[in-house]
């Protein structure tokens, strides 16, 4: 009987050099740390590449001071475990709730890792772009590759609409150019499919995997890694360059797994990037105060100025609802929107006022639609909204981030609702004026009360605004 | 409060369904609440289908027609005396089982507890043998939990696992789907009279009813007056 507990506690073992390890198993771990039960290995096999120290356990939940901490996930939430009675161990098994979906994570289910480095190759000048950076980018691309070359730290402060990814593009070709492996990683599956084939077309010659939920790629370990942060939980020690996209985009509640998974995956030595168009509160007192290496793209690349949100009161528009009735001057809003045909999202705080409120604004106009991040006709509705089909979108939630329509107008229905923050509605005013053919646009919040959130948004929109003029990034009017 | 399956926040109801019961906190928000459909309305008399939604094609009287057919078969007449099941096994109730059952998330059979006790006690009683379908060892290993045994302990009555199931294994001339339909793979798993006692079987879902008749045929061999099935979800 094997006593399944016990094995996260055993100690590494030394490598025993003339043992001849299963190259199958080594290249199923390489880079990885995976459950016991995920392995397609017999237990007998894996228990021998331990003897001879070509891999180590480590058990996958542990306990701090009557605590459960679940080792893959970093969950900590006593209301996240649980436990059952358990076949394989014979005993009551305590169990990960937060990461179920990628496999059990129990008290006799270890992590099991591989001792050994995958080799890597490196590839010279594998970048084939022709795009010219603009000169606030061309600062912040020379800062990725010095984070990079010193395996540092480095935040990327962006407003919507700035060029990112390019930025990034330099620093990936001197990363791979020293063999270094480089992940990409966005908490969205939208964020991977989109930037997969924008890389995989600058870097032609390199092995570029793409994994998400239901990815092809899953498992696999290239020198160019682009990841759910939900899919790096199975990796382990793998990068030597780790970038982190869309930072914002995390609920403040994640952010422990997120730095958790990453801390996770990425090799001790090596560079850790950050890109967001809005860090945290905590984040931007600590560039302010120089604590956090940051580097800003105040100006988006066309180079004209980011649209300010203006402030409408519109009074207690729960309580109007319960009157089936919208406040006159959104009303207003609305129709001006639908007179000049210039179309428009209108951001509302919850889905059950979407839906109730959508067949009443369709009486205004037939084809306005509401769409949020469940609706199974989301992929549908956006397309149709980018080809001009609907007029106004209601929606809950920013859309994809390649959703940029060149000429459009934004409202705020409740923006005092705490669930818009400060980040929601910087990335809210950042829809509007992508394009170079139309740069301004409305931005418009209705509230009833304003709130911190509120002011701190039209802040760093306009900071940012001042920056870019004082650094001289932008168009002379 | 977090929903016990999709993890939101929510205020937690109340529920007043059971005055005389004990009042219990529901531990699924209201969306996920009603999301599970219980199977409610006329039912075919045999399987527990719901007769609302199918074709009258598919009904014949009080039977549905897969009834009609299992009770033409000699070998299978009265073998099962009736099943009753809790929801429907729509989409929703697909992924809820394939979280708690395949991904192993133990946990959520609680959400089942307080509509699975009271469908019981509406068509059984204590008087019941309580028999969960049993796992192959193998299965049982690999998920770590029986599942069918996990939805009994809900009665909190005894129970009895009477069966053995064996592994059907992989490499055969004869396709998976004959083979059930042919090989029983359930054995009694203790030599114990069951004369003339009633036996409910308890699992998952009621799919064909091909493996709970499996399993009811070994138990009438071995002298029980009747065998009825009780699952959580009719497909
Ligand atoms: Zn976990
Ligand atoms: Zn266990
Ligand atoms: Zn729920
Ligand atoms: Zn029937």
């Amino acid at each position: 009987m094997i006593d399944y507990r016990a094995l996260g506690g055993l100690p590494k073992q030394p490598l025993h050099e003339h043992f001849s390890p299963s190259s199958s198993l080594l290249s199923f771990l390489a880079g990885k740390q995976l459950l016991l039960s995920e392995l397609p290995f017999p237990f007998e096999v894996v228990h021998q590449h331990y003897e001879h120290g070509y891999i180590v356990y480590k058990p996958s939940i542990v306990q701090h001071e009557n605590r459960y901490v679940c080792v893959r996930c970093g969950n900590e939430d006593p209301h996240l475990f649980a436990s059952f009675p358990c076949a394989r161990c014979g005993e009551a098994c305590v169990y990960c709730r937060k990461c179920i979906k990628m496999g059990r994570a129990s008290q006799c289910n270890p992590l099991v890792s591989s001792t050994q480095i995958p080799p890597s190759s490196p590839f010279s000048s594998s970048l084939c772009w022709q795009g010219t950076l603009s000169p606030a980018q061309q600062l912040a691309s020379d800062a990725v590759c010095e984070a990079i070359r010193r395996d540092g730290h480095l935040l990327v402060w962006a407003v919507c609409g700035a060029g990112k990814t390019e930025v990034l593009f330099h620093g990936i070709e001197l990363a791979l150019s020293q063999g270094k492996r480089v992940c990409l990683a966005a908490p969205r599956t939208d964020v991977i499919l989109e930037l997969a084939p924008r890389l995989k077309h600058v870097f032609p010659s390199v092995d570029v995997v793409a994994l998400y939920g239901g990815s092809e790629d899953r498992g696999k370990l290239a020198s160019l890694t682009l990841s759910t942060t939900h899919q790096l939980l199975r990796y382990h020690q793998a990068f030597d360059v780790m970038i982190v996209d869309e930072v914002d985009a995390f609920p403040y509640s994640v952010d422990a797994t997120l730095t958790h998974t990453v801390e996770q995956a990425r090799k001790p030595i090596s560079s850790l990037i950050y890109l967001t168009a809005t860090p945290n509160e905590t984040w931007q007192r600590e560039v302010n105060i120089g604590k956090r290496h940051a580097v800003t793209i105040p100006a988006r690349y066309h180079r004209h100025p980011l649209p300010v949100p203006v402030f409408e009161w519109c009074g207690n528009w729960k309580k109007l609802w319960k009157k089936k009735r919208l406040p006159a001057n959104v009303i207003n809003w609305i129709h001006l929107h639908l007179e000049q045909k210039k179309q428009a999202f209108l951001f509302v705080p919850h889905i059950d006022f979407l839906e109730q409120i959508v067949p009443l604004l369709k009486s205004f106009h037939p084809s306005i639609e509401g769409v949020h991040a469940e609706d199974p006709l989301r992929k549908e509705k956006v397309q149709q909204f980018r080809q001009g089909h609907i007029p106004l979108l209601v929606t809950t939630t920013i859309l994809e981030r390649g959703v940029t329509i060149p000429n459009i107008d934004v409202a705020v229905l409740g923006a005092e609702q705490a669930i818009f923050t400060e980040s929601a509605l910087v990335q809210i005013a950042g829809r509007v004026g992508r394009s170079a053919q139309y740069p301004n646009g409305d931005v418009r919040f209705f509230h009833y009360g304003k709130t911190q959130e509120m002011v701190a948004a039209k802040r760093q929109i306009e900071r940012m605004n001042k920056e870019a003029a004082e650094r001289g990034l932008l168009k002379t009017q | 409060m977090n929903c016990l399956i999709c993890h939101t926040p929510y205020n937690p109801t109340v529920s007043w369904r059971y005055l005389l019961t004990l009042k219990k906190v529901d531990c699924l928000c209201s969306k996920c609440r009603n999301a599970l459909m219980r199977i409610d309305g006329e039912i075919c008399d045999s399987c527990g289908r719901p007769f609302a939604g199918l074709e009258p094609l598919h009904r014949q009287g009080r039977l549905c027609t897969d009834c009609v057919r299992w009770q033409e078969d000699d070998e299978w007449k009265d073998v099962l005396t009736k099943n009753r099941s809790v929801y429907m096994y729509d989409e929703f109730m697909k992924e809820v089982v394939a979280l708690w059952k395949f991904r192993g998330d133990y946990a959520i059979v609680q959400a089942f507890q307080e509509e699975f006790c009271h469908e019981f006690d509406r068509y059984f009683d204590h008087t019941f043998l309580i028999v969960p379908i049993p796992l192959s060892a193998e299965r049982l290993y690999e998920r770590g939990f029986n599942q069918a045994k996990a939805l009994a302990e809900l009665l909190a009555l005894p129970i009895h696992e009477l069966l053995h199931r064996h592994h059907l294994e992989k490499q055969s001339k004869k396709s998976r789907r004959e083979r059930l339909r042919t090989e029983n793979v359930f054995q009694l798993s203790e030599k114990t009279s069951l004369q003339d006692r009633h036996i409910v079987l308890i699992d998952d879902i009621y799919t064909t009813g091909t493996t709970l008749r499996h399993a009811a045929k070994v138990l009438l061999k071995a002298g029980a007056a009747s065998v009825s099935s009780f699952t959580l979800a009719r497909g």
